[in-house]
């Protein structure tokens, strides 16, 4: 069900508009506050973290949780709430990279596949339904398993299996903005199409673009950590939310806590990114459609 | 819908199906490391011997050409890494399991998925809607890897109720099976809410019961069809993502399917066997693609398929 579009009063701009609906939003809000500490917790780590994350303490074990091991410990004595930490700026970072790599490739070839139109936009765009039909997912597992582990390459893969849908979106947008109203009448109004594209299709297209990305940074943190826990993520020592899951995974039976307290961080995040990507798909667009 | 336009869908999937294998081909040959070079070290004689045996000397654009030659009459080719056997054989061990895996996982999500999301749909707002769709965002939210060893852990571990891995038993199906298929059946009843609800709310469903049709009989002959259509279009990704969600599943439960053999093979770089799991895959999406167009066609005599 879409709620109908708010009449603009004199003064409130596209974003306000957004803003105040997003705010009447609690589950969104929370969910962006929630997201917002755990930037800020995972940004500042190095320097408040309890523990190195490589320290062991082999006298310590599989200790479960404790006041002086929130989360316990793991198998060689690493405290797991530091390790959480550290794997939660690896995922983090994925996140924003990937989907920039994402947003980056799929607003070009989207815009410009929507500006030009015609015969060059009809074969991009058959292009990209060939290409959704392709299991992104084996092309990355085989790159990674025979390039090397690398991180970098990973963002890079990850952002290049997610930009599809954006340049859909993207190129959907432009071929209706340039047809509105508005346009037309900036451009009789003598405006030039650079002030055209800035002022008016830029912020417009702007919303659901937004909307696409918030909901591919939990896609592509998944998809991490789904490598990460095939084995084929984030090498040792270095841990993501993927590593400490399969970690947990493998000693589940004695030390439960080790699985349990990853999981429920990743899944957390997950909730709060698919809430606030739902708030603000709701806010920034409310004609499009809930799935 | 025209069977010009299913002649085309096919035709597509030939070139598609080229640049796949040139894809993955030249992807692994340009990576570093061979299927030979393992723990222990093989004597070069030895090496150039068995290198000679698989013709992995001769010029790349050769072994290209050849392997396209076998793969038309679909041989795929030995295996590097299991001395004396084929891919094809390989692959006729583990895809039944995987098969049986996948379709028991689809059965599961539509079986839960239909029913939570009928039941929704006919008493929304009330505790049978709230209970089964609060259940949904969690499937939703929580990937494979997550509901898989929770599950492992309370009915495994905790309950001691169902076996924990492997691949023998009936009831060591059950877990796998419902760890693959939770998220779906999760998707599919809110699809499944939503596009009932939709339906529900027009004219010709106002009709029916104008016409003291039952309840029942509003639902089964008149929402369902349309109702369902949202359902039928999720199907191609919900078959795709149970396809690779397998890769997880079966590693989690020690499963020998082909999805844990695709990731070992990758990581032993047995070349043959990651070519031809990749191509089988991406066959098997395409397939599935291509018979939910057809059934969604079907479906709804609007669409229409150019």
């Amino acid at each position: 069900m879409s709620s109908a579009v708010v009449v603009a009063e004199k003064g409130n701009s596209l974003w306000d508009d957004a803003v105040a609906r997003l705010k009447k939003n609690r589950l969104a809000v929370f969910s962006l506050c929630l997201l917002a500490f755990e930037l800020v917790i995972c940004l500042l780590t190095p320097w408040i973290a309890p523990y190195g994350f490589e320290v062991q303490d082999l006298n310590n074990t599989l200790s479960g949780p404790s006041a002086a091991h929130w989360f316990g410990t793991d198998a060689l004595g690493r405290d797991l709430f530091t390790r959480v930490l550290y794997g939660g700026r690896i995922s983090i970072m994925v996140g924003l990279l990937a989907s920039g790599v994402s947003v980056i490739v799929g607003v070009i070839y989207g815009a410009v596949a929507g500006f030009v139109g015609g015969k060059l936009d009809n074969l991009m765009m058959r292009a990209v339904d060939v290409l959704y039909a392709l299991p992104f997912i084996f092309l990355v597992i085989i790159l990674m398993v025979y390039f090397g582990r690398n991180i970098v390459l990973m963002f890079i893969a990850l952002g290049l299996t997610q930009w599809l849908t954006m340049a859909r979106i993207t190129r959907g947008q432009v071929i209706s903005l340039r047809q509105k109203e508005f346009v037309d009448a900036a451009h009789t109004m003598g405006v030039t199409g650079g002030t055209i594209v800035r002022r008016h299709l830029i912020p417009n297209a702007l919303g659901p673009v937004i909307v696409y990305l918030t909901l591919t940074i939990p896609t592509v943190v998944l998809e991490e950590a789904f490598l990460s826990f095939l084995g084929l993520g984030v090498q040792a020592p270095m841990a993501s939310w993927g590593t400490l899951i399969k970690d947990g995974v493998d000693v589940m039976e004695i030390a439960p806590w080790l699985l349990l307290f990853p999981a429920a961080t990743l899944s957390l995040t997950l909730f709060c990114l698919n809430f606030l990507g739902d708030g603000l798909r709701d806010a920034l667009d409310p004609k499009g459609a809930k799935d | 819908m025209g069977l010009g336009y299913l002649l085309k869908r096919l035709a597509i999937m030939v070139p598609v199906f080229f640049l796949v294998v040139t894809m993955v081909f030249f992807m692994i040959r340009f990576a570093p490391g061979g299927p030979f070079d393992g723990e222990k070290a093989v004597s070069p004689e030895i090496l150039r011997n068995l290198n000679e045996k698989y013709h992995l000397n001769d010029p790349l654009l050769v072994q290209f050409g050849n392997y396209l030659k076998d793969l038309v009459r679909g041989d795929l080719g030995p295996s590097f890494k299991y001395a004396n056997r084929t891919v094809n054989e390989l692959i006729a061990d583990s895809l039944p399991v995987s098969l049986e895996l996948g379709v028991t996982a689809l059965i599961w999500a539509l079986l839960i998925g239909l029913v939570a999301g009928g039941l929704a749909s006919m008493k929304p707002n009330t505790v049978w809607d709230y209970v089964p769709m609060s259940f949904s965002i969690l499937g939703i939210c929580l990937p494979t890897f997550v509901i898989g060893p929770l599950l492992v852990l309370v009915f495994g571990i905790w309950l001691e109720w169902l076996p924990v891995a492997g691949w023998d038993a009936p009831e060591d199906r059950i877990l796998p099976s419902l760890t693959l298929g939770f998220a779906y059946a999760a998707f599919i009843s809110r699809l499944t809410r939503g596009g009932l609800m939709e339906i529900r709310s027009q004219d010709f469903i106002r009709t029916a019961r104008a016409k003291g049709l039952s309840e029942a009989r509003i639902l089964i002959v008149h929402s369902l069809r349309g109702g369902l259509l949202p359902v039928v279009s999720y199907l191609g990704p919900a078959l795709a993502g149970i396809i690779s969600g397998a890769l997880v599943t079966e590693t989690i439960f020690n499963i020998p399917g082909l999805g844990r053999f695709f990731i070992q093979s990758a990581v032993n770089r047995d070349y043959t066997v990651v070519m031809g799991t990749a191509l089988l895959y991406f066959t098997l999406i395409f397939v599935c693609n291509f018979f939910v167009d057809i059934m969604y066609a079907l479906l709804d005599p609007r669409v229409k398929y150019e």
